[in-house]
């Protein structure tokens, strides 16, 4: 059953993002489900990041300067530590709160495009090949791709347009690295969350998924092999209602926040 | 040679003069303004290949790069602050050119800034150096030279953030109004990150050196390099941004024309 689930305990995890709520809590969440490394990805070295700071200071976590949009960044990574992981988990993202007035601009949706999509890209082409090799490769074999998308990626939401747009690319990619990683056995995990109940999302009332719950439905999915994951009830009420009728759920979202 | 530039030339050609490049290299890696993260972000530098004599381009090399206009070694034209928004020529493509060209006064400020990461240079310690080394001239680019560029390779060290933000070298209130009113000087130049001290957002007016620069249509230039390699005076700097329509700043390959026998500079 090995193909068909991807026990994060004793593995070599690398977590893209580690600087986010989500990417601490996901560092946080392999560490106690027994990974063996986990390597912590920030970007840009400077400034305090409390949250962070707490999460790699765990014995199992290291941290690795990863800038998923840079490619020079992603490729010295994948020379340093492709050959070894087991298991990526994609956190990158590029969140910023609800536009009350105007929607984010250009200039938003770029830095979105940059690091959820093209971050995506550059991250598949670096790490990809090495880990669908080694798929296979005896009992320290490699096990997977997790994405941390989001409900908007099928569901666009008025406010979250940019990022629904973003989300909605790096799934169509994602489905596209999961057929093209069928053949070698490694899976590839996409997760999508309703809005997470972090710093960027103030202004939405709840139901909101925690970054704490949201990385534990990764070691879930992980262990269980579901491969696509609906973590909370916001979630997996719009999947239910949006896959019923795609047309009378867009008409619904677009009556509940006019 | 006519017009009166035969001797520049020729003590170019001689090595009389030699072209100090106060520019740091453009890469993807170099420390970026960083501000709080509900505000905008400036893009940092890219590059990415378009052909390496390859399928791409067989007998051709070249790149795509991008960038805010605030990146690296930078110019910041007087639109980038409110203050200039309604000046003429305060953008990179209506500055005149001779601005780009001017005499530099450099003040070593590396002892106080190695012993206070938020040292601000004041008025007074600009008339200290003016009596050491004669009255600024009109017209001339002020450069606080603090040591800052040597931590350019220690992105943590060059950023110097803690938990109540960044904490960096720069000029206070008093001092840049005097260099503006009192001195008429072209410009204020740092090796840090901006003209302003890392604490500037805690001076009055905030950003005191983007406030009265700018509104005066005066220009700034962050993260310039070697300024050890400058005289305190003699120097001739050239500093152009690119001619970006309606740019409120650029990038620039800062150079300066320094005469090779320049006796030790004393502070």
């Amino acid at each position: 059953m090995a193909e068909f689930t991807a026990d994060p305990t004793g593995r070599k995890i690398l977590v893209t993002d580690a600087t986010t709520p989500v990417g601490a809590s996901v560092v946080r969440a392999m560490c106690a489900a027994g990974a063996e490394i986990v390597w912590a990805g920030r970007a840009e070295p400077w400034g305090v990041i409390p949250h962070f700071d707490d999460a790699v200071a765990l014995p199992q976590a290291e941290v690795v300067p990863l800038d998923v949009t840079d490619g020079d960044s992603v490729i010295s990574l994948a020379g340093r530590i492709g050959g070894r992981t087991d298991i990526v988990i994609n956190t990158s993202e590029y969140m910023r709160p609800p536009a009350v007035l105007a929607g984010a601009g250009v200039e938003t949706a770029r830095i979105q495009m940059e690091v959820a999509f093209l971050g995506l890209m550059r991250l598949a082409q670096a790490f990809g090949p090495a880990l669908a090799a080694r798929a296979q490769e005896g009992k320290a074999h490699a096990l997977g791709w997790v994405n941390i998308l989001s409900i908007n990626a099928l569901a666009s939401a008025p406010g979250l347009s940019s990022i629904s747009a973003v989300h909605a690319a790096a799934h169509s990619y994602a489905e596209a690295m999961r057929a093209q990683f069928r053949k070698s056995g490694l899976k590839v995990v996409n997760l999508f969350p309703g809005p997470i109940d972090d710093d960027w999302s103030r202004q939405t009332i709840p139901p909101k998924v925690s970054p704490a719950a949201l990385a534990g439905a990764v070691v879930d999915a992980l262990r269980s092999g579901v491969e696509d994951v609906f973590p909370d009830p916001v979630a997996r009420d719009w999947y239910a209602r949006w896959r019923e009728d795609p047309a009378a759920f867009a008409r619904d979202i677009a009556a509940a926040s006019a | 040679m006519s017009g009166g530039l035969g001797a520049f030339v020729s003590d170019l050609t001689s090595g009389a003069i030699s072209v100090v490049d106060l520019t740091h290299t453009l890469r993807p890696d170099f420390p970026r303004i960083t501000l709080p993260a509900e505000f905008a972000p400036s893009a940092p530098f890219r590059i990415e290949e378009v052909a390496h004599y390859d399928a791409r381009g067989p007998a051709w090399y070249w790149n795509n790069f991008s960038c805010g206009e605030h990146t690296g070694t930078h110019f910041d034209a007087p639109a980038h602050w409110i203050s200039g928004r309604n000046l003429p020529n305060a953008t990179t493509d209506t500055i005149p050119a001779e601005n780009f060209v001017g005499p530099a006064c450099v003040i070593d400020c590396r002892e106080e800034a190695a012993s206070d990461a938020d040292f601000l240079l004041t008025r007074e310690r600009v008339l200290a150096w003016e009596a050491a080394h004669g009255a600024i001239p009109p017209r001339a680019w002020v450069l606080m030279h603090t040591g800052w560029a040597g931590k350019a390779n220690d992105p943590v060290a060059f950023q110097n953030f803690s938990d109540d933000g960044q904490h960096t070298p720069g000029p206070d209130a008093n001092c840049i109004t005097f260099l503006i009113e009192k001195r008429d000087i072209l410009g204020f130049g740092t090796e840090t990150i901006g003209t302003d001290a890392g604490q500037g957002a805690n001076l009055t007016p905030p950003y005191p050196a983007h406030y009265a620069l700018h509104g005066a249509n005066r220009y700034g230039l962050q993260c310039l390099a070697n300024l050890d390699q400058l005289p305190a005076t003699g120097a001739l700097l050239v500093a152009a941004p690119l001619k970006i329509r309606r740019g409120s700043g650029s990038p620039a390959r800062v150079l300066a024309f320094v005469p090779s026998m320049t006796p030790q500079r004393s502070r």
